[in-house]
């Protein structure tokens, strides 16, 4: 059962701190979002997880088992980060990108096992992307592209995944599709999800707990309706936001309140509009 | 995989036909009946030629010519850039050095068949190569772009040294300046079975680097993601690359543009699979230089002209085509994938 576990993460360059006293305790099958605004610290964190960055101090413990202590492999059978940018200029082919999920099980010589395959083609199969598989990845769109990302790492085979913003860059349909591949794949093989988003309906309906970073800290952990408030939001984000409970699914809904129309005000908060909401 | 064979066929064929053109014509059907079956098809002088000359000469190229271009392929990716050669990070200067002080100083060493000056080269390469190395990994940047900066910045400085320690040693210029225009001439079997030794190392290390080298091509963090020790990566393939270049110009000196242009012609033709790259890399590598050789022996023989002046005239096209390629933002060629 995957259990990850880190406590008191601290992370700074000379002149600034990035990451700073953040814990989290994950279980098997939990899917976890990452909410907070530019710069928070977001993709720093799960470059910590993936020990892709030296901690300055704290502990991360998977399956009770030091984090920093295990073989690069090892770490990569077991941790997959899907990253926010690749260099996309390589001529690789979808397939060829998407086996290259499977180096961390058959290392750097031996040649691809029908398991092997197997996985790899489930994966491709699972995102959609069977039409593409012997396309360059330099002709991928951008929601094409963050899709073959994502099959690679399910085909990585990992028990946590990090998805540093997923959605980014794909129309509603993939949005969907791609987060409900996300929650399926976490509750059906009692994985670990953690995964970084800026659309906080969005999280709402997707996660089983949410996390607002701010400055580096921790700001608040919990269920949506906890985490995703006015208040949290406004000293998170230093915007304003009405959050109401979504008509059909009773998470939170948050209604932006800025009005582009009111520059004087400097866009928000224009009374009326908050008044007119039912 | 079977393009990769056919091209090594037809460079075991061309290398082949290369024996038979030079200065002295020989006859094909003679030859080739002399090296099956050692009849009596050839004058003495013709198993001269062929044996201790033409026979050496065109396995060197095949050696210089396929180190170079695997060490292309090597380099290439380690920057992420194609215009990257195996020379980018002062293996050619660092030789250079060797060579000019052994000379000035008339140093005299053998080494496992290894002339005077192919020690010389293969000392100087993989030292400068070693101080680039220690000094890009004391910086705090990105490891390849400090190796990139580290080895521009002390290929100048060894290069100027060079031309100083040649102005100053002036009834030796020639000689200097002939190894710096590279030769395959002068390589007996001895030197021969060091290099392919020395070279096979290279070729295994970065053969072996294959996959390791594909997921590298998506970024760092995407390859660190997916297992890769970045650290130990970058020096085995620095290692690779170099002893592979370290072959290269213990043999021949400086041949410029082949550890460029291969590796674009070996993508064209394969893809960028690191596995199938670097044994058609090594064969076009391999093929432009015993094509540059031949002509470099009978365009004006009996006069013999440095292969490195071919390459060069046969590459500056290329190279230029290849920048204007880019600049264009056509994507065909990609980049060093």
């Amino acid at each position: 059962m995957t259990h990850l576990a880190v406590d008191q993460l601290r992370f700074g360059y000379t002149d600034r701190t990035i990451i700073d006293g953040v814990s989290l305790d994950l279980r098997a099958g939990e899917v976890l979002v990452l909410l907070g605004a530019n710069g928070a610290g977001k993709t720093t964190l799960l470059r910590l997880i993936a020990r892709q960055l030296k901690l300055d101090s704290g502990t991360m413990l998977l399956d009770e088992c030091d984090i920093g202590k295990l073989a690069r492999r090892k770490l990569a059978q077991q941790i997959a980060l899907m990253p926010q940018h690749e260099n996309q200029s390589s001529m690789l082919t979808v397939h060829d990108v998407v086996s290259l999920g499977r180096m961390p099980h058959c290392g750097w010589w031996a040649p691809l096992s029908n398991a092997d395959e197997s996985r790899v083609e489930d994966a491709i199969t699972a995102t959609g992307l069977s039409s593409f598989r012997n396309r360059s990845i330099q002709e991928l769109s951008g929601g094409e592209w963050r899709r073959m990302i994502l099959a690679r790492a399910i085909a990585q085979d990992a028990s946590v995944l990090l998805l540093d913003e997923p959605i980014a860059g794909l129309d509603l349909k993939y949005q969907y599709e791609v987060l409900d591949q996300v929650r399926k794949l976490t509750k059906q093989n009692r994985l670990v999800s953690v995964v970084t988003l800026h659309d906080m309906n969005m999280a709402a309906m997707f996660a089983d707990r949410v996390a607002i970073l701010h400055d580096g800290k921790l700001l608040a952990i919990g269920k949506a309706e906890e985490a995703i408030t006015s208040a949290l939001i406004r000293q998170a984000f230093d915007v304003e936001v009405s959050v109401m409970k979504h008509p059909t699914l009773g998470t939170p809904l948050v209604v932006p309140l800025h009005d582009f129309s009111n520059l004087s005000r400097g866009g928000y908060p224009r009374p009326r509009f908050q008044q007119s909401q039912p | 995989m079977y393009l990769v064979v056919i091209a090594w066929l037809i460079l075991a064929v061309t290398s082949m036909a290369s024996l038979f053109v030079g200065a002295i014509a020989i006859s094909p059907w003679d030859a080739l009946e002399f090296l099956l079956s050692d009849a009596n098809g050839l004058t003495s002088t013709e198993r001269t030629i062929l044996l201790e000359l033409r026979l050496p000469r065109m396995i060197t190229a095949i050696l210089v010519g396929s180190s170079l271009g695997i060490a292309g392929v090597g380099f290439q990716a380690l920057f992420r850039n194609p215009l990257a050669d195996p020379y980018i990070i002062g293996a050619s200067s660092g030789a250079a050095l060797g060579v000019t002080l052994a000379i000035m100083i008339g140093w005299q060493a053998a080494f496992f068949g290894l002339r005077t000056t192919a020690i010389a080269a293969l000392l100087g390469s993989l030292l400068i190569v070693a101080m680039v190395m220690v000094i890009g990994s004391l910086s705090r940047r990105s490891s390849s772009l400090s190796l990139l900066l580290a080895g521009v910045a002390l290929s100048s400085m060894i290069s100027s040294i060079v031309s100083l320690l040649m102005l100053w040693s002036e009834e030796k210029i020639m000689v200097i300046f002939a190894w710096l225009m590279g030769s395959l001439a002068n390589n007996g079997w001895p030197s021969i079975a060091s290099t392919s030794f020395i070279a096979f190392v290279g070729f295994i290390v970065l053969w072996g680097l294959s996959r390791p080298l594909d997921s590298y091509l998506l970024g760092d963090v995407a390859s660190q993601s997916l297992g890769l020790n970045l650290a130990w990566f970058r020096f085995l393939l620095v290692a690779g690359a170099s002893i592979a270049t370290g072959a290269a110009v213990s043999s021949a000196g400086i041949i410029g543009f082949v550890g460029l242009i291969a590796p674009h012609m070996a993508r064209w033709t394969v893809g960028p699979k690191h596995v199938w790259l670097i044994p058609m890399s090594a064969c076009y590598g391999a093929m432009i230089l015993i094509a540059a050789d031949s002509i470099a022996r009978t365009i004006a023989a009996p006069t013999e002209l440095p292969v490195g002046s071919i390459t060069a005239l046969m590459g500056c096209p290329f190279f230029l085509g290849l920048l204007l390629f880019r600049s264009r933002g056509n994507t065909v060629l990609g980049d060093a994938s």
